[in-house]
Protein backbone atom coordinates (compact mmCIF):
# COMPACT_ATOMS: atom_id res chain seq x y z
CA UNK A 1 0.00 0.00 0.00
CA UNK A 2 1.33 3.32 -0.64
CA UNK A 3 0.95 6.47 0.31
CA UNK A 4 -1.68 9.14 -1.84
CA UNK A 5 -1.32 11.70 0.85
CA UNK A 6 0.54 13.17 3.70
CA UNK A 7 0.28 16.02 5.90
CA UNK A 8 2.59 16.58 8.63
CA UNK A 9 2.46 18.77 11.68
CA UNK A 10 -0.33 20.79 10.28
CA UNK A 11 -1.33 23.84 11.75
CA UNK A 12 -4.08 25.97 10.66
CA UNK A 13 -5.70 29.17 12.31
CA UNK A 14 -8.55 31.00 10.66
CA UNK A 15 -10.06 34.30 12.15
CA UNK A 16 -8.07 34.56 14.84
CA UNK A 17 -8.68 31.04 16.30
CA UNK A 18 -7.00 28.06 15.91
CA UNK A 19 -8.82 25.37 13.72
CA UNK A 20 -5.80 22.65 13.54
CA UNK A 21 -3.07 22.43 15.67
CA UNK A 22 -0.62 19.49 14.73
CA UNK A 23 -2.26 17.05 12.70
CA UNK A 24 -0.54 14.04 11.64
CA UNK A 25 -2.39 12.51 8.56
CA UNK A 26 -1.24 9.46 6.21
CA UNK A 27 -3.80 8.78 3.51
CA UNK A 28 -2.98 5.62 1.86
CA UNK A 29 -4.54 3.74 -1.03
CA UNK A 30 -7.87 1.91 0.61
CA UNK A 31 -8.51 4.19 3.10
CA UNK A 32 -11.74 6.61 3.65
CA UNK A 33 -11.16 9.10 6.05
CA UNK A 34 -13.89 10.51 7.80
CA UNK A 35 -13.34 14.31 9.29
CA UNK A 36 -15.98 14.84 11.69
CA UNK A 37 -16.69 18.53 13.53
CA UNK A 38 -19.57 20.84 14.49
CA UNK A 39 -19.91 23.65 12.08
CA UNK A 40 -16.76 26.06 12.06
CA UNK A 41 -14.88 23.35 13.21
CA UNK A 42 -12.48 23.94 10.15
CA UNK A 43 -13.63 20.85 8.32
CA UNK A 44 -13.77 23.11 5.11
CA UNK A 45 -10.60 24.62 5.66
CA UNK A 46 -8.81 21.42 6.27
CA UNK A 47 -9.78 20.03 3.19
CA UNK A 48 -8.84 22.95 0.99
CA UNK A 49 -5.46 23.16 2.34
CA UNK A 50 -5.28 19.30 1.67
CA UNK A 51 -6.18 20.21 -1.72
CA UNK A 52 -4.00 22.78 -2.08
CA UNK A 53 -6.68 25.09 -2.64
CA UNK A 54 -5.21 26.57 0.29
CA UNK A 55 -1.73 27.07 0.21
CA UNK A 56 -0.14 30.23 2.39
CA UNK A 57 -2.04 30.13 5.81
CA UNK A 58 -1.31 27.13 7.80
CA UNK A 59 2.11 25.93 9.17
CA UNK A 60 3.50 22.36 8.17
CA UNK A 61 3.60 20.01 5.28
CA UNK A 62 1.31 18.88 3.27
CA UNK A 63 1.85 16.22 0.15
CA UNK A 64 -0.03 14.84 -2.35
CA UNK A 65 1.32 12.30 -4.43
CA UNK A 66 -1.47 11.64 -7.35
CA UNK A 67 -3.79 13.88 -8.52
CA UNK A 68 -6.58 14.34 -6.78
CA UNK A 69 -10.20 15.14 -7.12
CA UNK A 70 -11.23 17.83 -4.98
CA UNK A 71 -15.38 18.18 -4.55
CA UNK A 72 -15.96 21.65 -2.15
CA UNK A 73 -19.41 22.93 -1.83
CA UNK A 74 -19.94 24.84 -4.89
CA UNK A 75 -20.62 22.29 -7.70
CA UNK A 76 -18.75 23.63 -10.62
CA UNK A 77 -21.95 23.59 -12.51
CA UNK A 78 -22.76 25.42 -15.16
CA UNK A 79 -25.72 26.54 -15.66
CA UNK A 80 -26.04 27.36 -19.30
CA UNK A 81 -24.51 23.96 -20.31
CA UNK A 82 -26.37 20.64 -20.14
CA UNK A 83 -25.72 17.77 -17.45
CA UNK A 84 -23.62 16.16 -20.17
CA UNK A 85 -21.97 18.78 -21.77
CA UNK A 86 -20.95 20.06 -18.22
CA UNK A 87 -18.76 16.90 -17.76
CA UNK A 88 -17.72 16.29 -21.03
CA UNK A 89 -16.22 19.63 -21.07
CA UNK A 90 -15.53 19.64 -17.30
CA UNK A 91 -14.33 22.93 -15.63
CA UNK A 92 -10.88 21.37 -14.63
CA UNK A 93 -10.66 19.91 -18.15
CA UNK A 94 -10.32 16.38 -17.03
CA UNK A 95 -11.13 13.73 -19.27
CA UNK A 96 -14.28 11.25 -18.45
CA UNK A 97 -14.31 9.55 -21.69
CA UNK A 98 -17.19 9.64 -24.74
CA UNK A 99 -20.53 10.72 -24.26
CA UNK A 100 -21.55 7.12 -24.16
CA UNK A 101 -19.30 6.70 -20.18
CA UNK A 102 -21.05 10.26 -19.70
CA UNK A 103 -24.60 8.75 -19.94
CA UNK A 104 -24.22 5.95 -18.45
CA UNK A 105 -22.62 8.05 -15.29
CA UNK A 106 -25.56 10.50 -15.47
CA UNK A 107 -27.85 7.47 -15.33
CA UNK A 108 -25.90 6.19 -11.96
CA UNK A 109 -26.50 9.46 -10.45
CA UNK A 110 -30.85 9.05 -11.26
CA UNK A 111 -30.26 12.22 -14.22
CA UNK A 112 -31.58 9.22 -16.88
CA UNK A 113 -33.65 11.65 -19.32
CA UNK A 114 -32.04 15.15 -18.55
CA UNK A 115 -28.98 14.11 -20.49
CA UNK A 116 -29.49 17.57 -22.78
CA UNK A 117 -31.58 19.82 -20.18
CA UNK A 118 -29.92 23.32 -19.42
CA UNK A 119 -28.50 23.15 -16.17
CA UNK A 120 -30.33 25.88 -14.95
CA UNK A 121 -33.48 23.93 -15.20
CA UNK A 122 -32.47 21.12 -12.58
CA UNK A 123 -33.56 21.60 -8.96
CA UNK A 124 -30.33 22.18 -6.72
CA UNK A 125 -30.18 18.44 -5.73
CA UNK A 126 -30.28 17.34 -9.43
CA UNK A 127 -27.44 19.95 -10.16
CA UNK A 128 -25.24 18.95 -7.32
CA UNK A 129 -25.76 15.19 -8.71
CA UNK A 130 -24.28 16.48 -12.01
CA UNK A 131 -21.02 17.08 -10.15
CA UNK A 132 -21.16 14.10 -8.46
CA UNK A 133 -21.58 11.80 -11.52
CA UNK A 134 -17.49 12.52 -12.10
CA UNK A 135 -17.23 9.78 -9.32
CA UNK A 136 -18.80 7.67 -11.31
CA UNK A 137 -16.00 9.19 -14.45
CA UNK A 138 -12.96 10.45 -12.54
CA UNK A 139 -9.37 8.29 -12.88
CA UNK A 140 -8.06 10.27 -9.59
CA UNK A 141 -6.76 8.23 -7.10
CA UNK A 142 -7.57 10.78 -4.50
CA UNK A 143 -10.24 12.07 -3.54
CA UNK A 144 -11.45 14.98 -1.42
CA UNK A 145 -15.04 15.43 -0.63
CA UNK A 146 -16.25 18.41 1.27
CA UNK A 147 -20.04 17.50 1.89
CA UNK A 148 -20.97 15.21 -0.93
CA UNK A 149 -24.56 14.00 0.60
CA UNK A 150 -25.49 17.88 0.80
CA UNK A 151 -28.89 18.06 -1.23
CA UNK A 152 -29.18 14.43 -2.22
CA UNK A 153 -32.17 11.95 -1.09
CA UNK A 154 -31.54 9.09 0.98
CA UNK A 155 -31.45 6.74 -2.27
CA UNK A 156 -28.67 9.16 -3.78
CA UNK A 157 -26.53 8.59 -0.92
CA UNK A 158 -26.92 4.94 -1.16
CA UNK A 159 -25.46 4.89 -4.44
CA UNK A 160 -22.95 7.56 -3.05
CA UNK A 161 -21.63 5.20 -0.70
CA UNK A 162 -21.53 2.46 -2.49
CA UNK A 163 -19.43 4.21 -4.96
CA UNK A 164 -16.75 5.06 -2.18
CA UNK A 165 -16.56 1.84 -1.28
CA UNK A 166 -16.13 0.91 -4.65
CA UNK A 167 -13.45 3.37 -5.07
CA UNK A 168 -11.59 2.44 -1.92
CA UNK A 169 -12.03 -1.56 -2.59
CA UNK A 170 -9.78 -0.14 -6.31
CA UNK A 171 -7.16 1.40 -4.66
CA UNK A 172 -8.51 4.58 -4.37
CA UNK A 173 -8.68 6.81 -1.38
CA UNK A 174 -11.46 9.34 0.25
CA UNK A 175 -11.17 11.89 2.54
CA UNK A 176 -14.47 12.95 3.15
CA UNK A 177 -16.36 15.40 5.42
CA UNK A 178 -20.55 15.12 6.19
CA UNK A 179 -23.00 15.57 9.17
CA UNK A 180 -24.26 12.14 8.08
CA UNK A 181 -22.85 9.14 9.70
CA UNK A 182 -22.14 6.89 7.05
CA UNK A 183 -23.91 3.54 6.96
CA UNK A 184 -22.78 1.37 4.16
CA UNK A 185 -19.06 2.19 4.13
CA UNK A 186 -17.18 2.14 7.00
CA UNK A 187 -14.17 4.62 7.71
CA UNK A 188 -10.45 3.62 8.35
CA UNK A 189 -9.58 6.53 9.82
CA UNK A 190 -11.89 9.20 11.62
CA UNK A 191 -10.41 13.04 12.34
CA UNK A 192 -12.23 14.81 14.51
CA UNK A 193 -12.11 18.07 15.05
CA UNK A 194 -12.44 20.24 18.20
CA UNK A 195 -15.41 22.27 19.08
CA UNK A 196 -14.09 25.83 18.89
CA UNK A 197 -17.55 27.12 19.89
CA UNK A 198 -18.03 25.07 23.43
CA UNK A 199 -15.37 25.57 26.32
CA UNK A 200 -13.86 22.69 25.28
CA UNK A 201 -10.08 23.26 24.96
CA UNK A 202 -9.66 25.01 21.64
CA UNK A 203 -7.89 24.25 19.16
CA UNK A 204 -6.75 20.75 19.23
CA UNK A 205 -7.75 17.57 16.83
CA UNK A 206 -9.48 15.70 19.50
CA UNK A 207 -9.06 12.43 18.14
CA UNK A 208 -7.41 10.71 15.16
CA UNK A 209 -9.06 6.93 15.51
CA UNK A 210 -7.72 4.00 13.07
CA UNK A 211 -10.40 1.34 12.71
CA UNK A 212 -9.40 -2.22 12.92
CA UNK B 1 3.57 0.33 4.97
CA UNK B 2 5.24 0.65 1.80
CA UNK B 3 5.80 4.27 1.95
CA UNK B 4 6.69 4.76 -1.38
CA UNK B 5 4.86 7.38 -3.38
CA UNK B 6 2.81 5.81 -5.87
CA UNK B 7 4.15 6.36 -9.26
CA UNK B 8 1.88 8.06 -12.30
CA UNK B 9 1.08 8.51 -15.67
CA UNK B 10 1.79 12.43 -16.67
CA UNK B 11 -1.36 13.76 -17.88
CA UNK B 12 -1.42 15.08 -21.28
CA UNK B 13 -2.22 18.63 -21.90
CA UNK B 14 -3.36 19.44 -25.32
CA UNK B 15 -6.77 17.81 -24.74
CA UNK B 16 -7.63 19.26 -22.01
CA UNK B 17 -6.39 22.60 -23.20
CA UNK B 18 -8.75 21.47 -26.29
CA UNK B 19 -11.91 20.77 -23.92
CA UNK B 20 -11.58 24.04 -22.13
CA UNK B 21 -11.52 25.95 -25.09
CA UNK B 22 -14.76 24.43 -26.37
CA UNK B 23 -15.88 24.65 -23.05
CA UNK B 24 -15.45 28.66 -23.59
CA UNK B 25 -16.90 28.81 -26.73
CA UNK B 26 -20.06 27.04 -25.56
CA UNK B 27 -20.36 29.14 -22.47
CA UNK B 28 -19.96 32.28 -24.68
CA UNK B 29 -21.98 31.08 -27.65
CA UNK B 30 -24.71 30.51 -24.89
CA UNK B 31 -24.84 33.75 -24.09
CA UNK B 32 -24.48 35.72 -27.44
CA UNK B 33 -25.72 39.47 -25.38
CA UNK B 34 -22.62 39.00 -23.50
CA UNK B 35 -20.21 38.37 -26.64
CA UNK B 36 -21.41 41.61 -28.61
CA UNK B 37 -21.85 44.06 -25.35
CA UNK B 38 -17.98 44.96 -26.12
CA UNK B 39 -18.91 45.76 -29.65
CA UNK B 40 -22.07 47.58 -29.03
CA UNK B 41 -20.62 49.80 -26.39
CA UNK B 42 -17.55 50.35 -29.02
CA UNK B 43 -19.88 51.20 -31.87
CA UNK B 44 -22.52 53.37 -29.65
CA UNK B 45 -19.52 55.80 -28.20
CA UNK B 46 -17.86 56.12 -31.60
CA UNK B 47 -21.52 57.26 -32.88
CA UNK B 48 -21.75 59.52 -30.13
CA UNK B 49 -18.46 61.64 -31.06
CA UNK B 50 -19.92 63.13 -34.30
CA UNK B 51 -22.22 64.58 -32.48
CA UNK B 52 -20.39 66.16 -29.62
CA UNK B 53 -17.36 67.07 -32.16
CA UNK B 54 -19.35 68.28 -34.97
CA UNK B 55 -19.45 66.39 -38.77
CA UNK B 56 -16.95 68.31 -39.89
CA UNK B 57 -14.48 65.90 -41.68
CA UNK B 58 -11.28 67.27 -41.19
CA UNK B 59 -11.83 67.91 -37.60
CA UNK B 60 -12.91 64.20 -36.77
CA UNK B 61 -10.18 63.06 -38.85
CA UNK B 62 -7.42 64.39 -36.26
CA UNK B 63 -8.81 62.66 -33.73
CA UNK B 64 -10.26 59.51 -34.85
CA UNK B 65 -7.03 57.52 -33.98
CA UNK B 66 -7.24 58.76 -30.31
CA UNK B 67 -11.09 58.29 -30.33
CA UNK B 68 -11.15 54.51 -32.06
CA UNK B 69 -8.28 54.10 -29.12
CA UNK B 70 -9.61 55.28 -26.73
CA UNK B 71 -13.07 53.90 -27.19
CA UNK B 72 -11.11 50.32 -27.79
CA UNK B 73 -9.79 50.62 -24.61
CA UNK B 74 -12.77 51.36 -22.72
CA UNK B 75 -14.67 48.64 -24.08
CA UNK B 76 -11.92 46.28 -23.29
CA UNK B 77 -12.28 48.06 -19.19
CA UNK B 78 -15.77 47.41 -19.33
CA UNK B 79 -15.96 43.58 -19.94
CA UNK B 80 -12.57 42.45 -17.64
CA UNK B 81 -13.92 43.04 -14.80
CA UNK B 82 -16.22 39.83 -13.98
CA UNK B 83 -13.79 37.45 -15.85
CA UNK B 84 -13.13 35.38 -13.26
CA UNK B 85 -16.41 36.47 -10.69
CA UNK B 86 -18.59 33.88 -11.60
CA UNK B 87 -15.84 30.81 -11.88
CA UNK B 88 -14.99 31.75 -8.49
CA UNK B 89 -18.51 31.94 -7.31
CA UNK B 90 -19.52 28.53 -8.63
CA UNK B 91 -16.56 26.64 -8.13
CA UNK B 92 -15.14 26.45 -11.01
CA UNK B 93 -11.71 28.12 -9.93
CA UNK B 94 -11.43 25.64 -7.16
CA UNK B 95 -11.46 22.86 -9.88
CA UNK B 96 -8.98 24.93 -12.29
CA UNK B 97 -6.91 25.14 -9.42
CA UNK B 98 -6.53 21.87 -7.85
CA UNK B 99 -6.39 20.36 -11.74
CA UNK B 100 -2.78 18.67 -11.99
CA UNK B 101 -1.96 20.61 -15.14
CA UNK B 102 -0.23 24.07 -14.68
CA UNK B 103 -2.92 26.75 -14.22
CA UNK B 104 -0.60 28.39 -17.11
CA UNK B 105 -1.82 26.86 -19.89
CA UNK B 106 -5.57 26.39 -17.98
CA UNK B 107 -5.95 30.02 -17.83
CA UNK B 108 -4.99 30.74 -21.20
CA UNK B 109 -8.73 29.77 -22.76
CA UNK B 110 -10.60 32.42 -20.74
CA UNK B 111 -7.72 35.00 -21.56
CA UNK B 112 -8.08 33.93 -25.47
CA UNK B 113 -12.16 33.92 -25.44
CA UNK B 114 -12.16 37.54 -23.59
CA UNK B 115 -9.41 39.13 -25.96
CA UNK B 116 -11.37 37.43 -28.93
CA UNK B 117 -14.95 39.11 -27.51
CA UNK B 118 -13.67 42.32 -26.53
CA UNK B 119 -10.21 42.85 -28.72
CA UNK B 120 -10.06 41.02 -31.92
CA UNK B 121 -13.83 41.93 -33.33
CA UNK B 122 -13.13 45.42 -32.26
CA UNK B 123 -9.93 45.29 -34.29
CA UNK B 124 -11.60 43.73 -37.35
CA UNK B 125 -14.30 46.18 -37.40
CA UNK B 126 -12.51 49.59 -36.90
CA UNK B 127 -11.65 50.31 -40.24
CA UNK B 128 -15.32 50.69 -40.62
CA UNK B 129 -15.80 53.17 -37.95
CA UNK B 130 -12.31 54.74 -39.40
CA UNK B 131 -14.07 55.74 -42.19
CA UNK B 132 -17.24 56.79 -40.55
CA UNK B 133 -15.19 59.32 -38.55
CA UNK B 134 -13.41 60.23 -41.82
CA UNK B 135 -9.81 58.18 -41.10
CA UNK B 136 -7.90 58.67 -44.60
CA UNK B 137 -7.41 54.82 -44.89
CA UNK B 138 -3.80 54.85 -45.18
CA UNK B 139 -4.34 53.80 -41.43
CA UNK B 140 -6.25 51.27 -41.58
CA UNK B 141 -4.29 48.57 -42.05
CA UNK B 142 -1.95 49.93 -38.95
CA UNK B 143 -5.01 50.40 -36.91
CA UNK B 144 -6.24 46.94 -37.04
CA UNK B 145 -2.63 45.65 -36.53
CA UNK B 146 -1.73 48.21 -33.16
CA UNK B 147 -5.34 47.45 -31.93
CA UNK B 148 -5.14 43.42 -32.16
CA UNK B 149 -1.85 43.46 -30.23
CA UNK B 150 -3.18 46.22 -28.01
CA UNK B 151 -5.94 44.82 -27.00
CA UNK B 152 -4.14 41.73 -26.26
CA UNK B 153 -1.62 43.00 -23.86
CA UNK B 154 -4.96 45.09 -22.15
CA UNK B 155 -6.86 41.85 -22.00
CA UNK B 156 -3.63 40.37 -19.99
CA UNK B 157 -3.54 43.16 -18.03
CA UNK B 158 -6.73 43.58 -17.19
CA UNK B 159 -7.00 39.81 -16.20
CA UNK B 160 -4.31 40.16 -13.67
CA UNK B 161 -6.41 43.25 -12.08
CA UNK B 162 -9.86 41.10 -12.24
CA UNK B 163 -7.96 37.80 -10.60
CA UNK B 164 -6.67 40.31 -8.01
CA UNK B 165 -9.43 41.88 -6.90
CA UNK B 166 -12.17 38.26 -7.85
CA UNK B 167 -12.58 38.06 -3.93
CA UNK B 168 -13.28 41.31 -2.88
CA UNK B 169 -17.63 42.05 -2.86
CA UNK B 170 -17.04 45.41 -5.29
CA UNK B 171 -13.91 45.01 -6.82
CA UNK B 172 -15.71 46.86 -10.43
CA UNK B 173 -13.98 50.43 -9.21
CA UNK B 174 -10.66 48.80 -8.00
CA UNK B 175 -9.96 47.51 -11.22
CA UNK B 176 -10.35 50.08 -13.41
CA UNK B 177 -7.87 52.40 -10.65
CA UNK B 178 -5.36 49.23 -10.91
CA UNK B 179 -5.52 48.27 -14.42
CA UNK B 180 -5.92 51.89 -16.35
CA UNK B 181 -2.15 53.28 -15.01
CA UNK B 182 -0.79 49.93 -16.78
CA UNK B 183 -3.09 50.64 -20.27
CA UNK B 184 -1.42 53.93 -20.62
CA UNK B 185 1.94 52.37 -22.65
CA UNK B 186 -0.33 51.08 -24.67
CA UNK B 187 -2.58 53.37 -25.37
CA UNK B 188 0.41 55.87 -26.16
CA UNK B 189 2.07 53.43 -28.70
CA UNK B 190 -1.16 52.51 -30.64
CA UNK B 191 -2.46 55.66 -31.21
CA UNK B 192 1.26 56.69 -32.08
CA UNK B 193 1.85 54.10 -34.34
CA UNK B 194 -1.82 54.91 -36.18
CA UNK B 195 -1.38 58.96 -36.08
CA UNK B 196 2.33 57.84 -37.67
CA UNK B 197 0.81 55.66 -40.55
CA UNK B 198 -1.15 58.74 -41.14
CA UNK B 199 1.48 60.75 -41.65
CA UNK B 200 3.49 58.98 -43.84
CA UNK B 201 6.15 57.69 -41.19
CA UNK B 202 6.78 54.39 -40.96
CA UNK B 203 4.41 52.35 -38.08
CA UNK B 204 6.37 49.58 -38.02
CA UNK B 205 8.93 50.25 -35.01
CA UNK B 206 5.78 51.45 -32.83
CA UNK B 207 3.99 48.01 -33.59
CA UNK B 208 7.10 46.54 -32.92
CA UNK B 209 7.35 47.82 -29.40
CA UNK B 210 3.46 46.77 -28.87
CA UNK B 211 3.84 43.50 -30.22
CA UNK B 212 7.19 43.29 -27.22
CA UNK B 213 4.66 44.35 -24.90
CA UNK B 214 1.98 41.37 -25.63
CA UNK B 215 4.80 39.03 -26.40
CA UNK B 216 6.21 39.53 -22.83
CA UNK B 217 2.34 39.97 -21.65
CA UNK B 218 1.81 36.36 -23.16
CA UNK B 219 4.68 35.22 -21.32
CA UNK B 220 4.62 36.11 -17.71
CA UNK B 221 0.70 37.45 -17.13
CA UNK B 222 -0.64 34.37 -17.00
CA UNK B 223 1.99 33.34 -14.23
CA UNK B 224 1.22 36.77 -12.71
CA UNK B 225 -2.87 35.93 -12.72
CA UNK B 226 -1.97 32.58 -11.29
CA UNK B 227 -0.78 33.37 -8.17
CA UNK B 228 -2.98 36.08 -8.34
CA UNK B 229 -6.05 34.04 -8.49
CA UNK B 230 -4.13 31.40 -5.45
CA UNK B 231 -3.92 34.17 -2.86
CA UNK B 232 -7.96 34.69 -4.17
CA UNK B 233 -9.14 32.06 -3.48
CA UNK B 234 -6.85 31.25 -0.39
CA UNK B 235 -9.02 30.95 3.41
Amino acid sequence: MSVLLEAIDLEIERGGRCLIDGLRLEVAEGDLVYVQGVNGSGKTTLLRVLAGLSRFSHAGTVRRFVDCLYLGHQSAVKTLLSPRENLLLHASGESFGGTDAVDTALKEVGLYGYEDVPASRLSAGQQRRVNLARLFLSARPLWLLDEPFTAIDSDGIGVLEQQLARHVRGGGAVVMTSHQPLQRVAASKTVILGDHNAARQPGTVVGLSDAP
Amino acid sequence: MNREPRPQQPTSLAPVFARLCMRQVLLRARRPVEVFQPFLFFALVILLFPLGLGPAPERLAVFAPAILWITALLANLLGIEGLFRQDLEDGTLDQLLSAPQSLYFLLLPHLLAQWIVSGVVLAVCSPLFAYGLSMSSGGAWVLVGSLLLGSGAMTILGALGAALTVGLRRGGMLVSLLVTPLYVPILIFGTGAVDAALEGRDAQPVLALLGGILAAGIALGPLAISAALRISVEN
